[in-house]
């Protein structure tokens, strides 16, 4: 008789459990890894690898076909032409084939020596293609009344080409190239100092302007609902709605906000808010502020309304000022909340693309790190520089999360 | 019997000792801290803050010129300060300060808010009124507590913060409702209006149904109709993906017990938080290989992929909450987990369902960047694709803004209706009492 000790291990029962857990999670983990993993696999290779974008298609043969002579009797001389290319300036094609059924009624009189007729079936061999290669094969034929009267034409039937390419996003060629680009000269330094402005008076901003809002809407009075609802409007509205709103709004020429300001003194001539230096950062800025308060808001507001207020009672009884009340006890208890939503906060805007996109586009002095993703692979056309800016802002990302997580560690709530 | 401390104050709570001592040093009041500089220094500020929103109001609403002036607002203020708590009259207060200032902006003599010569008299008749009070039935409130001499730290703070609460409702009130103001009425306007004067946003009503020609034609020409339809399949069929997938993966890092659920539940966040560039970027390249670009299956696809890691985030803290007592009951009654999770857990949460799904419509809806980059095909655009399409030279600007109107008053409407849901959605999980 053994002394009785407990079971060591997973039971069968805790098996099952689990087994059902991951069964469960299984579609979500599936899909998320095909859509967030693998991308950023994928931009971590071809942050390695000189692509461009007009390398995403693939490059291939590409042919034209016509009849060339305008025969119109029968026993007209007359020309079909293929023109051939390679669809890509530098890279080269290998073993081109072109393969056609010529319609009845042709009779080809001289065959191209790299072709062979088989039946009505034209083959040939093209051999290697370099980058930007062109050429043209002709086959001289003589007409027939049968094609006449079918009123076809030879390029009915499609003419299917193969070749062997080396796609640059499958090759095993490397490079660091899109590295030294981004961190090249002085450019990667002003995107990381207007990258770190942006977030952070953006977050602290937005948090500010949230604590106000709560503190405001933290008693009850009549119209608080509609109130709180008309604070929420910035955050649910669609942001391209409202950011072309605020271009109009701040526009030089017609925008209400400048000529607000010049009639009431305050400037003499209009200012370009969105495409002059100093002013366009401060302005995406202050709209990253706006449009993202209400979030803040909402959950000091939620934390506030959960503080005990018999500790308010208690600050009254000893004699606590207004002021005392607010930073003795109102800011140590909403402290852990406002720490995670710097936290969040300063990581989204660290994140955010849309806004400063749809505002300025980047230009006068707020391309941000995300923006640059944008203007490197796509305005400039070079997907290997812009995914290596992608590897820079995950690696900040990391790093934040590992704040982030080390933070809430300690932080019940979240 | 232990120490009681002797009667003296309980060394509590680690509190400064400025905290149990609010109106120690009476003797060393500053400056600020008597009535008859409290009152007209607030009654200033506050004639500030009124003089400036009754002008921006009065431009916006009826296109003219008016702006605030230092002078008239200091000695308007400042007088009504003094008067408020030297008087405490209400009633003679307000009519007297309200025909001053209505007297001071019709004659333009210190006026607190310049008119423009466009001005007629009804139109500064009505600036002076409405400022007039504005200044002093808010300012009796503020100062409600205030006396003429030395004020307890109490009594200044209270009115500062008054003061502060009516400046924070006007402000926020602004900066929230401008930009939609501006939005829709420029909606309603024509290119030479608004280039004309861009602060009257006065609009003709004799136009009638004119006024919404913008609408009709962004409809009629444009194809918004069909955007507005393509968004909204789009963003439901996107809410019912994710719950399709959020619900189970919820429920499991909820309830079911495995091994890396606490790493699991963490890394939904850390997913959340890749920003959407980084991902566009290799889906883009993916799409335009596979043929899913231009498709509206490839939106689909997508967007609850976006979507899925927030909703499962917010479920899971709902589920939690959640007495499982009864799911027990469940099980040990033989249902099985599927038919707990469907008979039980999905009736008693159908409130936090539907925050997540308004929280997923909402997101859908408003979603710009990837369908900025993968639709390209006009017959195939979501709303706000088909807003980005509007945003050059050629079109009229009434015309982008009548599509932002078009794709923010269907999210709004539904928001409105169901903010309370939102709310809670919003903050669940996250915040605990």
């Amino acid at each position: 008789m053994t002394a009785p000790a407990p079971p060591k291990g997973t039971g069968p029962l805790a098996r099952r459990e689990a087994r059902l857990a991951w069964g469960l999670l299984f579609p979500t983990i599936a899909a998320v890894s095909l859509v967030v993993v693998l991308p950023l696999l994928a931009i971590f290779w071809i942050s390695f690898k000189p692509v461009e974008l007009a390398d995403l298609r693939p490059p291939a043969p590409v042919v034209r076909e016509d009849l060339r002579g305008g025969p119109e009797v029968a026993g007209d001389e007359a020309t079909i032409r293929y023109r051939l290319r390679n669809s890509s300036p530098d890279v080269p094609i290998t073993g081109v084939t072109l393969t056609d059924t010529l319609p009845a009624g042709l009779e080809v009189v001289d065959l191209d020596e790299r072709c062979s007729l088989d039946g009505r079936a034209l083959f040939c061999d093209l051999g290697d293609w370099e980058g930007g290669f062109r050429d043209q094969v002709r086959l001289p034929v003589i007409v027939s009344a049968d094609f006449l009267d079918a009123g076809i034409g030879p390029a009915d039937s499609e003419p299917e080409m193969t070749g062997r390419a080396d796609n640059i996003l499958t090759n095993f060629e490397f490079t660091t190239e899109n590295f030294a680009r981004v961190f090249d000269g002085s450019e990667f330094w002003n995107v990381l100092w207007v990258t770190i402005f942006y977030t952070i008076f953006g977050t602290l901003g937005a948090l500010t302007l949230g604590l106000f809002a709560a503190m405001l809407l933290n008693h009850s009075f009549r119209g608080q609902g509609l109130l709180r609802g008309l604070f929420l409007f910035p955050y649910v509205a669609p942001i391209i709605a409202v950011a072309f709103t605020w271009i109009i709004l701040f526009d030089p020429f017609s925008g209400s906000a400048n000529a607000l300001l010049v009639q009431m003194g305050v400037t003499d001539t209009p200012i370009n808010f969105f495409g002059q230096r100093p002013y366009a950062l401060i302005m995406v800025t202050v709209f990253a502020m706006w449009s993202y308060f209400p979030l803040s808001f909402l959950f000091i507001l939620a934390r506030m309304q959960a503080i005990d207020t018999d500790m308010y009672e208690a600050a009254d009884m000893d004699g606590a000022s207004p002021f005392q009340k607010f930073w003795y006890l109102s800011i140590p208890q909403l402290m852990g909340i406002l720490a995670v939503l710097f936290l969040l906060r300063f990581i989204w805007t660290f994140n955010k693309f849309d806004d400063i996109f749809l505002l300025t586009g980047g230009n006068a002095g707020t391309r941000t790190l995300t923006v640059n993703v944008y203007e490197q692979a796509f305005a400039i056309s070079n997907i290997g520089a812009g995914a290596a800016v992608a590897v820079v802002i995950f690696c900040c990302l990391l790093l934040f999360s590992f704040l982030f997580f080390r933070y809430i560690n300690q932080e019940e709530g979240l | 019997m232990p120490d009681l401390g002797g009667g003296r104050c309980p060394p509590a709570f680690g509190l400064p000792p400025e905290y149990f001592r609010p109106n120690e040093g009476a003797g060393r009041v500053s400056a600020l801290r008597y009535g008859y500089v409290t009152g007209p220094g607030i009654g200033v500020l506050w004639a500030f803050v009124i003089a400036t929103t009754v002008a921006v109001v009065m431009s916006f609403v009826t296109g003219d010129a008016y702006r605030p002036a230092l002078l008239g607002c200091l000695l308007l203020g400042g007088l009504a300060g003094l008067a408020v708590i030297a008087w405490r009259t209400p009633a003679a207060l307000i009519a007297l300060v309200t025909l001053i200032s209505l007297a001071l902006v019709l004659m333009q003599i210190v006026p607190p808010i310049v008119t423009g010569p466009t001005v007629g008299a009804g139109g500064a008749a009505a600036a002076g009124a409405a400022f007039g009070l504005c200044l002093i039935v808010p300012l009796l409130t503020i100062l409600k507590d205030t006396a003429l001499g030395a004020l307890t730290r109490h009594e200044f703070e209270e009115a500062v913060i008054r003061f502060l609460m009516g400046f924070g409702y006007i402000f926020f009130t602004a900066i929230v409702l401008i930009p939609f103001y501006v939005m829709v009425m420029t909606s309603l306007k024509n290119q030479s209006e608004l280039m004309a004067n861009p602060l009257d946003f006065s609009i003709d009503l004799d136009k009638g149904w004119d006024l919404f020609s913008s609408y009709t034609e962004l409809i009629l020409e444009f194809n918004f109709g069909s955007y507005l339809w393509t968004s909204f399949y789009v963003s439901v069929l996107t809410v019912l993906i994710t719950l399709l997938f959020a619900v189970p993966g919820a429920y499991a890092v909820a309830r079911l017990r495995f091994q890396g659920r606490a790493a699991f539940s963490r890394s939904i966040l850390l997913i959340y938080m890749v920003p959407m560039i980084v991902l566009a970027l290799p889906i883009y390249i993916a799409f335009s290989v596979t043929g899913l670009r231009n498709t509206i299956l490839g939106i689909v696809l997508i967007y609850p992929v976006t979507t899925i890691p927030v909703a499962l985030y917010m479920l899971q803290g709902y589920f939690r909450g959640l007495p499982s007592e009864i799911e027990e009951a469940g099980l040990m009654d033989g249902l099985n987990r599927l038919q707990v999770i469907w008979k039980i857990t999905l009736p008693l949460s159908l409130p936090a369902m539907a925050s997540v799904s308004l929280y997923v419509f909402m997101i859908a809806w408003n979603e710009f960047l990837l369908a900025f980059m993968l639709l390209d095909d006009p017959s195939k655009f979501t709303l706000t694709r088909g807003i980005a399409s509007l945003d050059s030279s050629e079109i009229p600007r009434q015309h982008l803004m009548a599509g932002s109107v078009i794709a923010t008053v269907p999210i709004m409407v539904i928001f409105l209706g169901l903010e309370r849901f939102m709310t809670k959605g919003l903050t669940a999980g996250s915040v605990k009492g």
